[in-house]
């Protein structure tokens, strides 16, 4: 999880957060880390790009960018198997 | 037309550090001096921002602060490249990508009205919001814009602002067109030897303008007219004339003429007919050995001429008097000519 | 305060329905939209997204008008259309009067631009200049300008997909304030790689054809084309042989002030800018007799601005449509397109269909227009236009 907060500050440029502020379960939108509908796209192609994992719509988005475990969980039960 | 403050960035600090000590630059650019935006903009908006959006947002902010709004009824930019950045970083990932995986961030950013929306996303600000792109006329419209809304009294206060930026892949292709000097220069210099080309320059620069005095006005624009294409010297001169005779003025009646040279011989010609044909004896100085030639550059020669009639003071010249009314005459790659006229409050 | 009308002597236009107003006529009656297959954008997506282009290549759109083939699409289509809205206006010679253009579009040149970056991102000293000489939005305005002899005034607006809805109003100003007395205004837009990519990664592109203001609408249809409308003074006008058709009543442009891309849930904007627009008109809300809706297609944009109309209306819906069903999307030039539509809805009482719209969003107590109808009592129209940067405006044209 700590690689994929790294990322994800790199893709959404969070200059000032630090990948351990950010908590497993803190809200990423909204209320918590404040993201907004353009990181979720963004957060799409980082799915893409670094996974392979491709979001069928934007409102996928929604369940699967709760929190960075959620994130986590929908990424290791859809990374494509490379054996 | 008042013009109650007049901030922004440019390549020179301040309007008192181009009294006293002007920034020279040497090379082929004239590159702005930019502030801490971490300590005028909010992170989270910033994130996201281009060089050329942090300069117009700052530049805005810092223009209503000095005039003492939290916001206007009008905010008008003029642009005429727009946000290049995000659109060469679109572009050229698009074509490195073969139009695969890209991200949205920068082609949001690259819109042209992005400066004058983030103004109004900043400021809450649902009035009227318009954007210029008309290369040499850019900043002239959104002003045209912003006085035409006040004289139909559907607004009574507007931020205008003229806003360009150089990148590296901007200054690369417009040097190829020719546009700038070969042989590195010195700006200081840069109107004295006269060659082929100029230095390129970049602002952002925002006023405050207002439909009635407020006892602590900068500066009052009681004119301002563009032309396009003009015939020849001679249809420029006419214009110029016009313009004095429309506002029943003289050139004896003018304290300063700023004007537009920028070292190039061929664009110069124009403003040295001018000199003998027009403004004879008039005092006169240039801007763009101070911020470059750009298509919006007419916005720090205003800026100048609103410090001018301010302080009373005037670079490179100690005029006996303070000067009480300015013209200001530009013209931009012979095609757009723009002529303002202002007074002292 | 009400503002003083100016008249419309004058339409134009050019998209994936028609070449010239009277092909648009045809087209709009007998329910042909223009989207299908990519002919001329040359884009990876070729094949999964439908989009409206302009049926006419570059070469025979300079054929039309006598420019060159290899200057930017939009300043092709630009002329196409100007030059028949100056023709129709029947006013043969502009030099007694002073004229201006003022036109609109999002990325200027950037239909050549994409091309000369494929050579320059090799080698910064490769690419054919004269692909990029018209980059600058205001380029293409002054092809065009030249192209119809127009000196007196040029200028070229861009806020997004609202450009020339605030291109037209500019120019009405223009009039009023008797600094110009003749405005061919409006805008133009050709496809390009650039902003269908830029859509795409917005994922609001709907790869079947977009079903606006539908309860299963699933995004929009990008399009091309260029529309203008000739305003003149009122001098003018009582010196045209032909009596202008209407006038533009009303206006307003306002900002939604909510995030760069997407519109505020209930559509505070669009609200701001049809309520401001009726305000200078002088009109009611029940004064409305048809809504050109912007209408894109997307779920944020048509809740949006259905729920803005919802507060407004109340409980009498106007008859409405979006005729971006026909056209798809034209960005900068779908204001000035939307215009000339609205024009000719007063001139022949015409009400344009909705195409493909199937069921009535939840949320909403109106449904759109699904036939065409013809020689109905039109007397004020009203026309949506929004655009990124929270960049909302509405126009009012009202039958003389």
């Amino acid at each position: 999880m700590a690689d994929l907060k790294r990322q994800i500050i790199e893709q959404l440029n969070l200059k000032d957060v630090k990948p351990e502020d950010i908590g497993d379960d803190q809200p990423l939108f909204v209320e918590g880390l404040g993201l907004d509908s353009i990181d979720a796209l963004e957060l799409i192609v980082l799915l893409q790009q670094e996974y392979k994992i491709k979001l069928a719509n934007a409102e996928e988005g929604q369940s699967v960018f709760r929190s960075v475990r959620t994130m986590a969980q929908y990424i290791t039960e859809h990374q494509p198997k490379t054996i | 037309m008042y013009i109650q403050a007049a901030a922004g960035i440019s390549p020179q600090r301040s309007f008192e550090a181009i009294l006293t000590q002007p920034q020279n630059y040497n090379g082929n650019r004239l590159s702005c001096q930019e502030p801490d935006y971490a300590q005028l903009i909010d992170p989270r908006m910033i994130r996201r921002m281009s060089r050329i959006i942090k300069m117009g947002v700052a530049a805005a902010k810092e223009c209503l602060r000095e005039a003492g709004w939290e916001v206007p009824d009008a905010i008008i930019t003029g642009t005429a490249y727009g946000c290049l950045a995000d659109t060469e970083l679109f572009l050229a990932k698009m074509i490195e990508n073969k139009e695969e995986l890209l991200t949205p961030t920068a082609f949001i950013q690259s819109t042209h009205n992005t400066v004058g929306a983030q103004i109004a996303l900043l400021l809450k600000c649902h009035n009227y919001n318009n954007t210029f792109v008309h290369r040499g006329f850019s900043f002239e419209s959104a002003l045209l814009d912003a006085i035409t809304l006040i004289k139909e009294e559907e607004i009574s206060t507007a931020l205008v602002g003229g806003v360009d930026e150089i990148t590296p892949v901007s200054h690369a292709i417009l040097s190829r067109f020719g546009l700038y000097r070969k042989e590195h220069t010195d700006s200081a210099a840069l109107l004295n030897t006269p060659g082929k080309g100029t230095m390129a320059g970049e602002g952002a620069l925002f006023f405050a303008l207002s439909a009635s005095p407020s006892g602590n006005d900068c500066a009052k624009l009681d004119d301002i007219y563009t032309f396009y294409k003009p015939a020849d010297r001679g249809a420029v001169k006419e214009q110029i004339l016009s313009f004095l005779q429309r506002n029943r003025l003289a050139v004896k009646d003018i304290d300063l003429v700023i004007t537009g040279e920028n070292g190039d011989v061929a664009g110069d010609a124009v403003y040295t007919a001018l000199k003998t044909g027009v403004w004879g004896n008039a005092p006169a100085i240039s801007f763009k050995q101070l911020c470059g030639e750009y298509p919006t550059a007419t916005g720090f020669a205003l800026w100048l001429a609103v410090h001018i009639l301010h302080t009373g003071k005037v670079p490179g010249l100690s005029p006996a008097t303070k000067p009480r009314r300015v013209l200001i005459y530009n013209h931009y790659q012979h095609i757009h000519h723009s002529i303002y006229l202002l007074t002292a409050c | 305060m009400l503002i003083k009308p100016v008249f419309i002597a004058g339409a134009g236009v050019i998209s994936a329905i028609g070449n010239n107003v009277q092909q648009h006529l045809h087209a709009l009656e007998s329910g042909t939209a223009g989207m299908g297959n990519m002919t001329y954008l040359g884009s990876a997506h070729k094949h999964r997204l439908p989009v409206a282009e302009v049926k006419m290549s570059n070469e025979e759109l300079a054929g039309l008008t006598g420019l060159p083939a290899h200057i930017s699409r939009t300043a092709l289509l630009s002329s196409v259309a100007a030059k028949e809205a100056l023709l129709q206006s029947g006013m043969d010679d502009i030099q007694p009067w002073r004229t201006g253009f003022i036109s609109a579009n999002t990325v200027g040149g950037m239909d050549k631009t994409e091309n000369f970056f494929v050579d320059f991102l090799k080698d910064n000293r490769k690419g054919r200049l004269r692909n990029v000489v018209h980059h600058e939005c205001g380029a293409a305005t002054e092809i065009t300008a030249n192209h119809l002899g127009i000196k007196n005034y040029v200028s070229t607006i861009s806020t997004a997909c609202s450009s020339s809805a605030n291109a037209i109003f500019f120019g009405a100003r223009l009039i009023r304030q008797d600094i110009l007395d003749v405005v061919v205004a409006g805008g133009a837009d050709a496809l390009t790689k650039f902003t269908l990519n830029g859509f795409n990664t917005l994922m609001i592109l709907d790869q079947q054809y977009c079903q606006p203001f539908d309860e299963n609408r699933r995004g929009l249809n990008l399009g091309e084309g260029a529309g203008y409308i000739v305003m003149v003074s009122e001098k003018v006008a009582s010196s045209l042989k032909k009596a202008p058709v209407c006038t533009l009543s009303g206006y307003c442009n306002a900002n939604d002030a909510y995030h760069q891309t997407a519109s505020s849930p209930d559509g505070t904007g669009s609200f701001l800018a049809m309520k401001g627009a009726m305000k200078k008109s002088g009109l009611q809300p029940g004064d409305i007799d048809y809504i050109n809706l912007h209408g894109t297609g997307t779920q944020n944009n048509d809740i949006a601005e259905g729920t803005a109309i919802k507060l407004l209306f109340k409980d009498r819906f106007p008859k409405m449509s979006s005729t971006k069903s026909f056209t798809g999307h034209t960005l900068g030039a779908s204001g000035g397109i939307e215009a000339v539509f609205s024009v000719l809805s007063i001139q022949h009482g015409m009400v344009y269909p909705n195409l493909r719209f199937e069921t009535q969003m939840k949320e909403l107590p109106f449904a759109p227009e699904t036939v065409f109808s013809k020689g109905q009592p039109i007397r004020h129209v009203l026309s949506n236009s929004f655009g990124f940067g929270g960049n909302c405006s509405s126009l009012i044209f009202s039958k003389m």
